[in-house]
This record gives structure tokens, sequence and C-alpha cells, in this order.
């Protein structure tokens, strides 16, 4: 039971800090990123791949995945986000499936759909195995407090003021001479650094990567959990992984029970999740932590 | 060299088939008040988004302190100290108003994010120097009670004067007001206009739009009369307002000056 707790903890966790990267860009800055997955995937598996092939030490590889997915991110971003907001919708899903591709396809390197495994994971040589998993939600949770909190001092800066006001009114910061376009890739390529950390993590936490950790469908988990928490507040995504995860694992066990196939339950759960939605939006569409009053203000 | 702040020369701008602006000329001194008039769709707020760079002319030139700034984007004109408000009242709802206010000041420290992550100290110093200066501005329009409200809950008339007083926060050298008085009330209009003349002493130009005609004669050295594009007159306002032709294209109607 408690093993199960921590999985279920530890993924959360892990989604927690992916989601996190989501608000940054959508709920403080109002960026449409419906590719966000791959930049969870770059950071997957450049750290892998440095770290298993070429021996470089394993925060440095994950260090180096998060620079390049905030290089991808600002590199996709200075030729759309000057453009209408759907724009960056379009180019991001296109990168996130375009790159999932690339990983399937270019086996020389990626080992295409079968993917990697055997990898390094830290401190593995001095945690026993039994209890690495109790060991690496430590790590996790740790790495969570620091991006929480680091994003919570930026927002409440005069840096995160700007962004807010781009999302609120991008003439009314223009006319006040903030250079709008310059925030928005850094709010872009910072949201996607935070994607890769969360995407090395989720690596070494599954001990095995494929493509298939990578579907579209991953990004819109961060954004469920971004509204069911409310959007632009940091601890309603925390809540809102919680309830997420906790629901989709705990889901599982239903199954021992209903005389369904997996496949069946599978289904059943996002069916159930595509509700749950919809009766939040009915009844809470703030979601569960946003302000209500926030709701009468839109323009 | 020309005294001039802003100097607007041979300014055209087409949307589609309407000429918006046409061939306009128009100069505002240095430190001195401008009132700029004309019937709806005349072409005065388009003038201003050329003005300050929102919208690019088709031809002609902007100098402001002698330098042309046709073509420099928005922000870096805003950068500049030539700095404006908006015809509709917008305000960053989701914000408070004191938030809203505190956005005002040019190049703040903190707005580096390397600033906030290594020189936290000094970007909180700063940031209570902000503060206190968007509360000072504040009382001044009255608006101090609502500092912690949205500024999506402020009226129409709120909203005005918050985008005023946040203008002020940028230390602007010249504003562009688009119908500042637009939905405020005349005690507080009354209150505005003397603070723009104090304003004005402490050295910032002002170019205006202004329907009020009282407003505009109380406020302006100067007025421009805009007409279907093409500036019409300009001179004293005294002088201006009694111009028979202006008030045939306020009116549409040539009697209305002796009736
Ligand atoms: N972005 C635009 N696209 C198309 N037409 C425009 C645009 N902006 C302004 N116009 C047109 O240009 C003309 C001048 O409009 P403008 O808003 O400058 O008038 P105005 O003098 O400010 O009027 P008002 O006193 O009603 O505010 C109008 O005919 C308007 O329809
Ligand atoms: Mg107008």
């Amino acid at each position: 039971m408690i093993d199960y707790l921590v999985t279920i903890l530890l993924i959360a966790g892990i989604y927690a800090i992916f989601a996190l990267g989501l608000n940054l860009e959508w709920g403080f800055t109002g960026l449409l990123n419906f590719g966000h997955v791959g930049f969870m995937a770059v950071g997957a598996y450049t750290t892998v791949l440095l770290s298993m092939n070429n021996g470089v030490p394993l925060l440095l590889s994950v260090l180096a995945g998060m620079v390049l997915a905030g290089l991808l991110g600002a590199f996709l971003g200075i030729p759309t986000l000057k453009l209408r907001a759907d724009y960056l919708a379009i180019v991001t899903i296109g990168f996130s499936e375009i790159l999932r591709y690339l990983l399937l396809n270019e086996e020389w390197l990626t080992n295409g759909p079968i993917g990697l495994c055997g990898f390094p994971r830290p401190f593995q040589d001095l945690v026993p195995i039994q209890s690495y998993n109790l060991f690496f939600l430590v790590v996790v949770l740790s790495v969570l407090v620091i991006i929480y909190s680091g994003i919570e001092l930026l927002i409440r800066s005069p840096w995160g003021r700007v962004l807010k006001s781009i999302r609120e009114n991008e003439e009314i910061a223009t006319s006040l001479g903030k250079h709008v376009f310059s925030y928005k890739v850094q709010s872009l390529a910072l949201g996607s650094m935070i994607a890769a950390l969360a995407g090395s993590l989720l690596a070494f936490y599954l001990q095995y990567i494929n493509p298939r950790n990578f579907m579209p469908i991953e990004t819109f988990y961060a954004w469920i959990i971004v509204v069911l928490g409310g959007s632009g507040n940091n601890k309603g995504v925390l809540l809102g992984a919680v309830l997420f995860w906790g629901f989709f694992s705990g889901s599982r066990f239903a199954q021992e029970y209903l005389p369904l196939s997996p496949t069946q339950v599978g289904s059943m759960r996002v069916m159930f999740i595509g509700l749950m939605l919809i009766i939040l939006m009915m009844f809470r569409p703030q979601g569960i932590l946003g302000k209500k009053e926030e709701l009468s203000l839109e323009r | 060299m020309n005294a001039d702040m802003l100097r607007v020369k041979g300014v055209s701008k087409s949307f589609g088939g309407i000429k918006a602006v046409d061939n306009c000329n128009l100069n505002v001194e240095r430190k001195s008040i401008v009132g700029l008039i004309g019937p709806n769709g005349a072409g005065k707020s388009t003038l201003f988004e050329i003005i300050t760079g929102f919208e690019q002319p088709d031809a002609g030139e902007v100098f402001f302190r002698n330098e042309n700034v046709v073509g420099l984007p928005s922000f870096k004109i805003a950068r500049q100290g030539l700095v404006r408000t908006f015809q509709i009242p917008q305000a960053l709802n989701k914000m408070t108003v004191l938030e809203n206010m505190m956005l005002g000041p040019q190049l703040q420290r903190g707005e580096k994010i390397w600033n906030v992550l290594l020189r936290w100290p000094q970007v909180k110093k700063e940031e209570r120097a902000v503060r206190e200066k968007a509360l000072s501005v504040l009382d001044f329009f009255d608006l101090l009670p609502m500092a912690d409200e949205y500024a999506g809950a402020l009226s129409g008339g709120q909203k005005k004067l918050l985008s005023l007083a946040r203008t002020l926060m940028t230390d602007p050298e010249m504003l562009l007001l688009d119908e500042p008085f637009a939905g405020v009330n005349p005690t507080l209009s009354k209150k505005l206009i003397g603070h723009i003349h104090e304003l004005k002493e402490e050295g910032i130009t002002f170019l205006i739009i202004e329907h009020g005609i009282p407003y505009i004669m109380e406020l302006s050295d100067t007025v421009y009369v805009l007409n279907k594009g093409e500036i019409m007159t300009s001179g004293e306002p005294g002088d201006v307002i009694s111009d028979r032709c202006v008030l045939e294209a306020y009116l549409g109607d040539t009697d209305a000056q002796g009736g």
C-alpha cells in the first residue's frame, strides 16, 4: 500500500512540475502551448543519451536537456509569438509530433520504438533498490519545492507583473514601454526548461523510455491539471496534479471489481475524466482554487 | 534645431478605401498643451496610433525631439518618453489597481529575470519606492480606496482615470491623451485640468483629443481641427472655436453659428 502511495505521489510530483511550466506560459502569460510534451521528451532523451552513451554526469545531462528545451522553445517562439495566439498552438503541437516521429525513426540514436533502458539513475549505487522509489520521491518533491518557490518568486516580481500585463492586454503593456515579444519568448523558454526537467525525472522514474511515453495526450493531462486547479494558480496546479493522478491510478483498482477488460477500463477512465471536466466547468469554471471574481472580469 | 517636441509632417494613412489621415501636419511646442478636435471618424485616434508606432503611416514623418520615430517599435517610442492612452477605457482587469500602477515605471530592475533571481534586495527596495509613488498618484486621482481591487471592477470613468494615472508612473516627456475626460465626472475633470496645467509647468508636453469644447478651451495653448483626415485649421482655442468652418464640420450646419 505504501509502495502504491509512493508511486502515485511520484508521478503526481513529476506532473506537477510539468504542469507548473505550462501554467507559467498559459496561466500567467496567456500563451497557448499545445506541444508541451515535446519539451518533456527533449529533457528525457537528452538526459538519457548523454549519461548513458557519453558518461556525462547526471546533473549535467539534466541541465543540458533543460538548456536544449529552452533554446527550442525560443526557436519556436521567435517566428510565432508576434502572430496571433493560435499560431503558437499549431506550431507547438506540430513540433511535439515531429519530434516523436523523429524519436521513432532515428533508430541509430534513439533505438526507435523499442526505446532506451539500462541508463543510470541518480545515486543508484548508494540507495538500496527496495527503497529507491521512496528515495526518488524525496528527490522529486525537493525539485518540486524549488521550482514552485522559484516560479512564485518570479511571478510576484516586476518581471511577473509584466507577464501578467501581457496576459491581460498586450497593447497596454506595449504602450508602457514593455517589450512584449521578449517576455513571451522568455516565458515560453522557461516553461519549456521546466518541462524538460520533468522529462528527466520521468525517465529516472520509469527506467525505460520510448516515444510512446510522449504522446500528445500527455500535454492535455498537463492542461487538465492546470484547468482543474485553476489557471494562474500554482497551488491549484499542485492540487490538480494529486487529484488527477489519484483518480487515474485509483481507477485501476476499479478494474478488479468491474466486469470489464483493461482496454474498456482505459476508455472508461478517459470518459470519466471528460465528464468530471464538464461538471467542473458547470459548477466551478475557475478551477478548484481559482478565484470566482476573476471570471466576471474577462474582457 | 527645432524647439518643437513633436512634429508631424505630411502623414497619410488609408484603411482600404478610407483615407483616415490625409497629409497631416502638426507641431507641438515643448511644454505646451495642444488640443486635437474634430467630428467622429475624423482620424484623430488614427493619428495617435501613427505617432506612437501602433500603426505605420503610408507616407510622412513623425519627429519626436528631432528624431524620426516612424518605423520604431511602439514600445521603444514609449521608452523615449512619448506615452499614450487609449480612447476605449481599458485596464489590466485581473490585476489590482495598484499592480496596474506599479507596471508603469520603465526599465525597472526587477523586470529583468536575472535581477529577480540574483539581486532580490535591490529589486525589493526599488519595488517599495514604486509602490509609494503609485499610492500617492492614486490618492490624487481619488482612486486610493480602490488600490487593492481588481482593475476590472472599476467603472468606465475610473478606468480612464487609472490609465491617465498609470502613464504618469512612466515619467513621460510627452503625453498623448485620447478623450481623457470621457465618462469622468465634471468635478474631477476640473481637478484633472488643474493637474494637467501643473504637469505642464513641471515640463510635460501634452497632445489631447477631446470632444468637450469647454475642456479644450480651458486646457489648450493651441488647437488643431481634423476633419475627414485633413487638418482643417489650427490656432488659439478662442479663434478656432469661433471659426465658421469648424462649427460647420462639427454640426454639419452653417446656420448653427447664428442660431
Ligand atoms: N484599424 C482600422 N481598420 C479600418 N478602418 C479604420 C481602422 N482604424 C480606424 N479606421 C477608420 O478610420 C477613420 C478614422 O477613425 P478614427 O478612430 O481615427 O476617428 P476619430 O477621429 O478618433 O473618431 P472618434 O472621435 O469617434 O474617436 C474611421 O472611418 C475609421 O472607421
Ligand atoms: Mg477616436
